[in-house]
């Protein structure tokens, strides 16, 4: 866990002070909403439908036991006694009250915790593969780089009013697990022909209302020479970027507009120009982020015999544990979307559960996934009957990760203030129509991503089933894409055709996974396999039967 | 196309220091209670319901107008499914609801 030094520390401080202060002026009236508005978002507080919502940063996700019960605490003392994490890594609290938010952002701070750069037209919150240091797939760890953006981001004065917001991806793994492509910059480590680590350098990636893959702007960059670069895209999509039309303001427009290979020219003369001016990101430094990073003290291989396990839990590995590096290891995804539930959302109590469980049997590491779940990455397999017994006592023990009832839903209508429709009904009611588990795993894998209007935060463009809420001359609209991926095979889904209204989408749903399970070849072969084998035709007749009646007569 | 018929409507915005939904009322205050809204039924009066709702700059934030319909008895309700959810807070946590 990589801790904060004094300087860290002091800046955060002084932005609670300065924060306290502007409250203050604000509830004596002598700062406006209009001048007050920009300071509090620059903090993380939103005005939403029914009360104020604090976002705070969870640095590439990553937490330690101190910091969960911390958000616990908080949830608890000054909110409803819930947190919404989210698809950014962060948790938002939905109900804080404007006195209370300094204090809010003390007891964050307190536990090197902020709720800086979550929004406005800045460099947001890095995030990272959730299964980071810990997956037998990974190169290399990638919350170091993640952890030397932070740094270099945070604050930086020329990039402090960027075109647009601005949002960085890294992952250290060959499976694609942090949607790098939908990013305005992915990082992906690769090695070069001498074995050594670097990225390939992804941009112009992202969704909401004109989603594009990003495109590989450098195949190989040497790990020094990482702030250099990116300093360089920055600049030139600062200089370059659209500022006259909200809409158009992204790289990925620039990068859409002017082609990747113009950008890819002005990129790398930047940085040719920096490589002069600018210093390495020095060997010190790296050593000293990637040492607050080393693995933890693992424990040897048992030599005993792995013990008898019982249905239950046996079906939970399977679903809920993923290969660790060391094989007597295990990560285990803590599914945040029971039956019925909202998906992301943790009571206070569960939270600290989670707490207890990460101290006692993981290595004190948390980590929240953009699925919504949390995260115990290093956990000895030993201790698994133990912590699958812990987590069905607190309810979290539902075993459905990467089923079609894992769903990611962004808050939608019930709270967003932008949102045109709702989205967590309609996961609350494909959570309830697939309930049974045993037809949930015969489905296999299948991501449905909801978003409540265009920005698209609950990633619906890749998802294999997305749905994305819509306000149609003032009735909620549901639009259907299918074929998205947000994985290393990246795409974005497609349009299936007109809307469903709020009552027909759960049924319209439940028709295309059936006709998924009449047209697939094998069990094995899941959905989106089956998609890209058959093309949209065979899951459009099941959405609309009508058309496809009235085309056959 | 023929003018847009006007609507009544009332003014809604947010508490400064809760957040909370409220309304303004005819009285000239705020109330958490749609019930207590006061309705503009012409243009000019939707008008001068703004300008008195805007008023209060320290304690009320946000404020607009949005379309009311008013049922037989008399009582207004949101005419958007948005505002209708304002009324109610979120759905899927049943005590975080407001009574009515
Ligand atoms: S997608 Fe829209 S409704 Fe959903 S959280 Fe984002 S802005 Fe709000």
């Amino acid at each position: 866990m990589y801790d904060y030094t004094d300087f860290d520390r002091d800046f955060v401080n002084a932005r609670v002070a300065e924060f306290r202060d502007q409250v203050e002026r604000r509830l004596t009236g002598s700062l406006s909403e209009d001048e007050f508005k920009p300071l509090r978002l620059m903090n993380g507080l939103y005005l939403q439908l029914h009360a104020y919502m604090l976002r705070v940063a969870i640095p590439y996700g990553t937490l330690d036991s101190r910091k969960m019960r911390r958000l616990a605490d908080i949830a608890e003392k000054w909110d409803r006694g819930y947190g919404h994490f989210t698809t950014r890594q962060n948790i938002q609290y939905n109900w804080p009250k404007l006195r209370d938010v300094p204090d809010i952002l003390q007891a964050l701070a307190d536990v090197e915790m902020h709720a800086i750069q979550t929004s406005g037209n800045c460099i947001r919150n890095v995030t990272a593969d959730h299964f980071a240091g810990a997956s037998a797939d990974e190169i290399e760890d990638p919350r170091p780089t993640a952890e030397l953006i932070r740094q270099w981001s945070t604050d930086h004065p020329e990039f402090a009013w960027l075109p647009r917001k601005f949002k960085i991806a890294v992952t250290g793994s060959p499976n694609d697990r942090a949607v790098t492509k939908a990013h305005d910059i992915g990082l992906r480590m690769v090695r070069d022909e001498a074995g050594e680590p670097g990225y390939e350098v992804i941009i112009g990636g992202g969704l909401g209302r004109t989603p594009m893959l990003g495109k590989v702007v450098r195949d190989f960059l040497p790990k020094a020479e990482l702030l250099r670069y990116l300093e360089a895209i920055l600049q030139v999509y600062n200089m370059e970027g659209r500022r006259d039309n909200k809409y158009k303001a992204r790289i990925k427009i620039l990068v859409h507009e002017s082609t990747i290979e113009k950008v890819r020219a002005e990129v790398e003369a930047a940085y040719e120009a920096n490589r002069a001016l600018l210093p390495r990101v020095s060997p010190e430094l790296v050593a000293e982020i990637e040492a607050a990073f080393a693995p933890p003290a693992f424990e040897p291989a048992p030599d005993t015999a792995a013990p008898v396990l019982s249905a239950g839990l046996r079906a939970f590995i399977d679903t809920n544990v993923s290969a660790h590096k060391l094989a007597h290891y295990g990560i285990v995804t803590i599914s945040l979307k029971p039956v019925g539930g909202t998906p992301g959302d943790a009571t206070a109590e569960q939270m600290r559960v989670m707490a207890d469980l990460a101290e006692e049997f993981g290595h004190d590491e948390l980590r929240i996934s953009h699925e919504q779940n949390v995260i115990l990455p290093h956990v000895a397999r030993r201790h698994l009957p133990a912590i699958y017994a812990r987590l069905r006592e607190a309810g979290l023990a539902t075993a459905n990760v990467g089923l079609v009832s894992d769903i990611i839903a962004c808050p939608g209508m019930d709270y967003c203030a932008l949102a045109t429709a709702r989205s967590i009904p309609i996961a609350q009611q494909i959570s309830e129509t697939f309930a049974d588990i045993d037809r949930q795993r015969d489905i296999g894998p299948l991501k449905i991503k909801i978003s409540g209007c265009i920005n698209a935060c609950g990633h619906h463009h890749v998802g294999h089933i997305g749905i994305l809420g819509l306000d149609k001359a003032g009735v909620e609209s549901y639009q259907v894409t299918l074929g998205g991926d947000g994985t290393e095979t990246a795409a974005i889904g497609e349009r299936a055709g007109p809307g469903f209204s709020y009552e027909e989408i759960v049924p319209a749903v439940e028709r295309l996974i059936e006709a998924y399970l009449d047209n697939r070849l094998e069990p094995g072969e899941s959905f989106l396999a089956a998609y890209r084998r058959l093309g949209p035709d065979p899951f459009r007749a099941a959405l609309y039967p009508e058309e496809a009646r009235s085309d056959a007569a | 196309m023929a003018p847009r018929a006007f609507k009544p409507q009332m003014a809604t915005g947010n508490d400064l220091l809760e957040g909370d939904v409220v309304y303004f009322t005819a009285e000239g205050g705020w109330s958490r209670h749609i019930a207590e809204a006061a309705i503009a039924r012409d243009k000019e009066a939707a008008e001068a319901l703004l300008a008195r709702a805007e008023a209060f700059p320290n304690q009320i934030v946000g404020v607009y107008l949005t379309d009311v319909t008013i049922d037989p008895n008399g009582h207004a309700a949101p005419a958007h499914f948005r505002e209708d959810f304002r009324t109610r807070g979120p759905s899927n946590y049943p005590e975080h609801q407001r009574q009515a």
